[in-house]
Parts: C-alpha cells; structure tokens; sequence
C-alpha cells in the first residue's frame, strides 16, 4: 500500500545535541537517527560533531569515533570495512550506500545518517531484515539440476560463466531493494531487486536445470513485475551492479519462453 | 501509547517504520517515475473534457459554443497547455520505458540521458504543437 507519510510513532522528533570534541578545530556535523526499543518515545534525530583531525576517511570511521569517543549507545552493523560483507549499509546523505566505502569528502555540509529506509527498525540504525532474506530464500538460491551428478565438477565454458559477471559479486546488503519505492509500498508481495538480481544469477547460470520451475515461481503480478524501472536500485548498489537491468532480461525471459 | 500500558505488545510490533520518501534523495529516473504517474492520471480528466467536447459537437450548436467557449477561455487554455504536455511528457516516458523493457539503454549514463530526454521531449513538443497551433488560428 502507498502511504507516503509515516506512523504516528515512527515520526522523527528533535533529539540531543552531544558536545564538540575539546580542543578540536576541524569538526564536521553529524545527525544520525536514533531509536532506543527500552523506552517508550518516538524517534530523533540527534547531533554530533566529529573530530576530522582524529578520524578516518570514511563515513564508517566517523559514526566509530562517535561510538568510541562521544556516545557508546549508538546502535550499528559494521564488520570488514571494505565493502565485501555488507553489514554497514545504511540511508547516507539521502541515499542507501555502506558506510565503509563511503567517503566523507564526496558529502556536502552536514552528514544525516538514517537506517535502511522503510524498514521496521530494530534500534538506531539496525534494521530488522528478515523478512528480505526470506524473499532471497524464495528464489532457491542454489544450484538445481536432474541430471546425475558428475564424476568430478559441474563444468561450463568461459562464456558461460562470463553470463555470470555484474550477479555473482551481490553481497546482499540491501541498499537496493530498500531504495525502491516499489519495495516500499508493495514489499510483503514484491521480492525487489536484491532477490530478483539473484534469481536472475540462478536462471542463466548454465549448470541450472530448474530455469522453468524458476521463471514460473516468478511469474506473478507482484513478485516480479511490480519492477517499474525507477532505477533507484541501479543507483544505490554499492558494487556498482544493475539490478534493473538484471529483472528486464526475467522479462525478456518470459516473453521468449512463449513464443 | 495507551494502548501499550493496557497489554503488553511485541517488542516486534512496536519497531518504527524508517523513514523513506521523507528523506530519500530525488533522482531524476524516479521523478519521471512519479512524473509518469502523474501525468497518467491528468490523461484520464484531459480525455474526459476531449470526450465532453466531442459530444458537446454531436448535441447541438449551443452546446458546442458553451464548451469551446469554457475550453477555449484563459483559464481552459491553461488546462489544455497542461493536457497536452501530460499526453507528451506520458508519451515520451512511454518510449523511455518501450527501450528499456528491450534491456538497452539501463546503465550509466545512459539512463539518465533517456530521463532527460523524456522531460525535455515533452516540454518541446508540448510547445511547438501551440506555437503551429497559435501560427495557424
């Protein structure tokens, strides 16, 4: 359903403004989402300032120095800080990136976090996830086949595995199918591009078997095509993959495969 | 929360909704997304006047003055102007999606060239129809 304003208690209100670091001269603002499950208020918007004479490069080394120098209790997902694990993805300056690969230099002005949008939230910037990996799930992300298995590897030319580049390097952040308004207002019924981009990794993986029984668990007015090339997916993935482009090819599939 | 001091609910249920829309980045692609959408749904009250005017003409001669009279005035001018670059910003945005559903033009740049090319169509074309339309009275 489209509801473009949010529920009464998930409304932001005006939060803390936490002290300058002492004795700092370069600082730069910060205002980060928070919202704490213990109590009972909306959530806000508080205010920091970071030390950028005492911080790393990149978004992910400034909310690290917030949490380890001025605010412990800032809740967030962070694990290898080079963009392969996709922990730390997160609404950066307006639009869904990791924090790790996301240089301060290339934000302008004050930098305003907020967790992945449209998500329900489990604290600050964490946001609960479950049911985006259950649609990852629903597409059967795994080799299907009937054929019996052979004496050593499943083997496929270079071409085909070529066919395979700009899919296999998804990390399953979520930046993409959190930046889609078609997943905002249609999620429980929509996979969004995240699942839809691997589906479309198994379906033209050339060891797969399954590429009917897949194009058929696709073919539905919700699943798949609720995709209106709005490109905020293409956009936002931080590896630079096109999602988008990945669920027009599904569709071109099951065009093809009547005729 | 009243509610919540009368039975207990899920820790769960009471999360927030992370705000979305409010804070999202405007993206070109996705303001021709909701400019197409828009556009759309002016169609449907364009081609209700287009449908009121063509059975005004298979009525009477007075019906047929009383609606080019209210279409024709200023105000129903400024409401045609705006169906027209409705019909051409949906029109282009019609063929902006036509490329796409072949899987051509989606990457950088070339998407954003295809949503360029779709507003600035439809500004141009909207214009020359009442430029030859005004030459023409």
């Amino acid at each position: 359903m489209v509801e473009l304003a949010l529920p009464k208690n998930s409304r932001p209100t005006a939060g803390k403004t936490w002290p300058k670091p002492q004795g700092a001269t370069n600082f730069r603002e910060f205002r980060i989402y928070r919202w704490n499950p213990d109590d009972d208020a909306n959530p806000r918007i508080d205010t920091y300032y970071v030390d950028m004479d005492d911080c790393g490069p990149m978004v992910l080394d400034a909310i690290l120095y917030i949490k380890n120098k001025v605010d412990p209790t800032l809740t967030f997902r962070r694990s290898c800080r080079e963009g392969i694990c996709g922990s730390c993805a997160m609404n950066i300056d307006g639009t869904n990136t990791l924090a790790c690969t996301m240089d301060l230099k290339d934000i302008k002005g004050t930098v305003k976090i907020y967790p992945l949008p449209h998500m329900p939230v489990v604290k600050d910037l964490v946001p609960d996830l479950t049911r985006f990996y259950a649609q990852h799930a629903s597409i059967e992300p795994w080799l299907q086949t009937d054929t019996p298995q052979p004496e050593a590897e499943w083997k496929q030319s270079p071409e085909d595995r070529f066919k395979l580049d700009g899919l296999y390097e998804c990390i399953l952040c979520a930046c993409c199918s959190t930046s889609c308004p078609s997943y905002w207002w249609n999620g429980d019924r929509y996979l969004g591009p995240a699942a839809l981009l691997q589906a479309y990794r198994w379906l033209i993986d050339s060891r797969d078997e399954a590429t009917g029984a897949r194009l058929d668990n696709l073919e539905d007015p919700f699943r798949l095509y609720r995709c209106h090339t709005i490109m905020n997916c293409a956009k936002a993935c931080p590896k630079g993959l096109n999602p988008a482009k990945a669920i027009a090819e599904i569709k071109n599939m099951m065009v093809s495969r009547q005729s | 929360m009243a509610e919540a001091k009368t039975r207990p609910v899920s820790p769960e249920a009471r999360r927030p909704l992370s705000p979305h829309l409010q804070i999202y980045r405007p993206m070109l692609t996705m303001m021709m997304s909701i400019l197409h959408r828009i556009t759309g749904v002016a169609l449907y009250a364009g081609t209700l006047l287009l449908a009121w005017w063509l059975v005004a003409a298979a009525t009477d001669a007075r019906a047929f003055d009383t609606a080019t009279g209210v279409l024709t005035s200023f105000l129903g001018r400024i409401v045609l102007f705006g169906f027209t670059w409705s019909l051409f910003h949906h029109l282009m945005g019609g063929i902006r999606h036509f490329i796409w559903d072949t899987g051509r033009g989606m990457d950088h740049p070339e998407r954003e060239y295809l949503a360029q090319a779709t507003w600035i169509g439809g500004v141009a074309l909207t214009i020359i129809v009442w430029v030859v339309a005004y030459t023409l009275r």
